[in-house]
């Protein structure tokens, strides 16, 4: 029980040029180094790649085994993609590692499976990066002014982003309150570890009823309060923190660049 | 259980004991945080113990020791000399003998109805339906709702305070031993905060071990025979009220104040009136008149 | 740099009524042709027990709730005028019971330049006033700390300081102290009495327990939707116990003062401190002697 052992998402505070660098140059360089991952043709490929994402957390100072932490809860999915792969690639000659009754495990197939499950394990790592060393305040903001041009289009930018803010200052307190309840619970004698799935599903009635009970509560109390703060929506609203480029970003757009020619190099 | 050993022991063997008991949370990640360092607190039956000291002082993260709720990182907790925490421990046991209520346990109610709200603690020990329905009319009187006015009311459609007394109910249905209280009347009036008081007085006269973290030290004086102090997850002071509040320097020196009563003597004192001791306000009102009388013969 | 209580009304109430649910079964009269005023720079405590209307009152103090009947003007704004809400909102900050339910972001200064930047101020303008917000209510040095973490007292003093950022004239706290530990009621007092008597804001003070309400300059009573005592502390504090409703109790020092009086002990009325409480009872000593 209990959240602690996540690690994705979270955000560690820093002073590293990676969490100087704005927002917005970070989700557009990890959206572009996720694409690249996937135009990765090779373990030598997938070792260069690495070695990047390794240096890029040397510079954030954040020890990439504390990333790879994250993956723990990932490990069965993991598991069943390389199985997967390994007995269902479309392989045309393989050689023949064994069989597993219809199954057939092949060289090939084996590759692939080791290959796909390295690259999602990159995937979550670069990912956590950009979570690592950006606040969700500034993820948010970041995401807002991307968003921004395509307002006129209907894209509800602002009301996005004031919804993302509203749920990352409220998730740690309703994590509290599940927890707080659960036990609460617990001390009226209940399991949530004993059954069937059915039972499990129903032990948890007395949780969730408090928990929407209180969630709802909390809405109407934030609406009042934002109401009585003159919030009315996105038009005419300022910002106190406005984004703006440095130096340091257009080093980072240059990195990229460089990394996308490699891949375009690889697979030429 | 073994009857010799409950009439050679049954003086020395506390109903709850935490020995040396340690709390870290999230170890090994960059946010761990040590709750508790080294703590030892024994409860004997019959007594109403207070748990005061500031805010993060590990008051809640000890209570939750109590019942098994948590696992120390180290130390040992026993419940009627059960280690919890010993293979095969029956902790589901531990929770119905100390039964632990949470600040603001209005928020934990989930039922259509009252009365089926209160039911769940005793359908979870596995009573048939006849001993539960007896359970829970008892529980209801004890908080002082009749249980046919109330039982069949949605808990939602109630009062504040009424709510906070369904939720007591629902623990006392348990039938605990001891009744461990977070900050109860946090959030009350102070005519339901004082008619709540007078409640735990009574069930602490019906034989239930009353503990009670509080930050409310007039309410510490008046109930509590034994009280701890904590800050920064130790125990910093623990004895009989006017031996814990006759030590002013040490609680201002971790943010506490002293009784009401304390105080008004304290001021007293200062102004060279000789007033006996006083925790309550009615131990305050003797003390001032046998002061200024005396002074009336006495020169 | 401190006005005073000015001669004019800041806050004009006049037989206000206001009914939840009109005309169905479930029509409640929360308040019941209820007139007051307030002027600015006057700290007012209002108390009331459970369903008294001390909160529907409070939020008509700032538009959030319309009269049923009656009319409230503020700073000579009717919050009818549909023009006028926002106006008065700006000038009318209001602080409610639950410190977890009205901070919006998850970072401190974030969330008190929320109110600054819903009224569009310019960038450089909402950090001046979310510094001298977060200074006036001691917050400095947790600007960047997320909310969750603080204690209750420090959450309500975040909520302060985003009304403050805002400029406004008068702080309405709902209930504002009863969810707190006594010591983040002490922080919560503290400040507000500091920011009436040094910046002048007008502070209407609401909750259940009279003792929260000792630095108030006027007290207000309410019982079921009306004005039951009106009158500053030291008046009101001994003849609460006897106002209608029964709902209220009088602070720990005003009794004992009481019971000490009907001991034989003479002591002035109008005590409901203990240092006030202790000067009395050294003078009634002196007078004993002479």
């Amino acid at each position: 029980m209990g959240f602690s052992g996540l690690t994705i998402g979270q955000y560690l505070p820093g002073g590293s040029i990676l969490h100087r660098l704005d927002p917005r140059t970070k989700i557009i360089g990890v959206t572009g180094l996720v694409v690249m991952l996937f135009f990765v043709p090779s373990f030598a490929g997938l070792g260069g790649f690495a070695a990047l994402v390794l240096a890029l957390f040397a510079v954030a100072r954040i020890s990439p085994a504390y990333a790879l932490r994250g993956i723990r809860p990932l490990i069965v999915l993991l598991v069943f993609t390389a199985l997967l792969n390994t007995f269902f690639a479309p392989v045309a000659d393989g050689h023949v590692l064994f069989r597993f009754g219809p199954l057939m495990a092949t060289m090939e197939g084996l590759r692939t499976g080791l290959f796909v499950a390295a690259r999602l394990i990159l995937l979550v790592v670069v990912t956590s990066l950009m979570t690592f060393t950006t606040s969700p305040v500034e993820l948010t903001d970041g995401l807002e002014r991307l968003l921004r041009p395509f307002q006129r289009l209907g894209v509800p930018g602002h009301e996005l982003a004031m919804m993302t803010t509203i749920a990352l200052r409220f998730i740690p307190t309703l994590l509290e309150e599940t927890d707080k309840i659960m036990k609460a619970q617990m001390a009226r004698g209940a399991e949530f570890d004993r059954g069937g799935v059915l039972a499990r599903a129903r032990a948890f009635v007395p949780v969730l009823v408090p928990l929407m009970v209180s969630a709802f509560r909390r809405s109407e109390d934030l609406a009042l309060a934002m109401e009585a703060r003159c919030y009315r929506g996105g038009a005419g609203r300022t910002r106190m923190n406005e984004l703006r480029w440095q130096a340091a970003d257009v080093v980072a757009f240059l990195v990229m660049g460089a990394a996308a020619a490699a891949v375009v190099w690889v697979r030429r | 259980m073994r009857s010799w050993r409950r009439g050679a022991r049954a003086v020395a063997e506390p109903l709850l004991e935490c020995l040396e008991v340690s709390h870290t949370y999230r170890r090994g990640t960059p946010f761990e945080a040590t709750a508790l360092q080294g703590v030892t607190v024994r409860i004997v039956a019959g007594q109403i113990v207070a748990i005061i000291g500031p805010t993060g002082s590990g008051k809640s993260t000890l209570i939750q020791h109590f019942n098994g709720l948590l696992r120390p990182s180290s130390g040992v907790v026993r419940v009627n000399g059960m280690d919890l925490w010993a293979a095969g421990a029956d902790r589901r046991r531990a929770r119905q003998q100390i039964g632990l209520v949470f600040q603001f346990p209005e928020y934990q109610l989930f039922e259509e109805t009252v009365r089926r709200d209160v039911a769940y603690g005793p359908r979870n020990l596995g009573l048939d339906e006849v001993a539960v329905a007896e359970r829970v009319d008892e529980a209801l009187r004890q908080v002082g709702l009749d249980p046919h006015r109330f039982g069949e009311r949605s808990p939602f459609t109630l009062s504040g305070g009424e709510m906070r007394r369904v939720a007591l109910a629902g623990v006392l249905a348990m039938r605990p031993q001891a009744l461990v209280l977070d900050e109860p009347t946090a959030g009350l009036d102070p005519r339901a905060r004082r008619e709540l008081l007078d409640r735990i007085e009574a069930w602490h006269r019906q034989g239930i071990t009353i503990v009670l973290v509080t930050h409310n030290m007039d309410e510490a004086a008046r109930l509590a025979g034994h009280v701890i102090v904590m800050h920064e997850g130790r125990v910093v002071l623990q004895g009989a009220p006017a031996e814990v509040f006759g030590r002013e320097a040490d609680l201002r020196a971790i943010g506490l104040d002293l009784p009401l009563a304390a105080r008004l003597v304290r001021e007293l004192r200062r102004r060279g009136l000789a007033v006996g001791d006083a925790l309550t306000m009615t131990q305050a009102r003797r003390a001032i008149l046998t002061a200024l009388r005396g002074r009336d013969h006495g020169v | 740099m401190r006005p005073g209580p000015g001669a004019e009304p800041f806050i004009a109430v006049t037989d206000l009524r206001h009914v939840y649910h009109p005309d169905t079964p479930q029509a409640v009269v929360a308040l019941d042709g209820l007139s007051c005023t307030i002027r600015a720079g006057e700290y007012v405590g209002i108390v009331g027990g459970n369903g008294s209307g001390k909160s529907t009152l409070a939020r008509h103090l700032n538009a959030l709730l319309l009269p049923t009947a009656g009319r409230v003007l503020v700073g000579g704004l009717d919050t009818r005028d549909r023009q006028a809400v926002w106006a008065v909102r700006r000038q009318v900050g209001m602080i409610f019971q639950n410190p977890d339910n009205q901070l919006v972001a998850s970072v401190v200064e974030e969330d008190v330049a929320f109110g600054p930047e819903n009224l569009g101020l310019a960038p450089a303008v909402i950090r001046e006033r979310v510094d001298e917000a977060l200074g006036a209510v001691g917050l400095r040095h947790l600007r960047r700390a997320a909310p969750h973490l603080l204690s209750g007292g420090q959450k309500q003093r975040v909520a302060i300081a985003g009304i403050l950022a805002m400029r406004p004239a008068c702080l309405v706290l709902d209930e504002a102290t009863t969810m707190l530990d006594p010591q983040g009621r002490a922080e919560v007092l503290a400040t507000i009495a500091d920011l009436n008597r040094r910046e002048g804001i007008t502070v209407i003070l609401i909750s259940h327990a009279l003792d929260d309400l000792l630095d108030a300059s006027r007290i207000i009573a309410l019982d079921a939707g009306r004005i039951v005592l009106d009158g500053p502390p030291h008046e009101i504090f001994d003849r609460v116990e006897q106002a209608p409703g029964g709902r209220l109790d009088a602070p720990a020092v005003v009794t004992l003062a009481r019971q000490l009086r009907q001991d034989g002990v003479p002591l002035p009325p109008g005590i409901f401190r203990i240092e006030a409480l202790a000067d009395a009872l050294v003078a009634a000593r002196g007078a004993r002697r002479g």
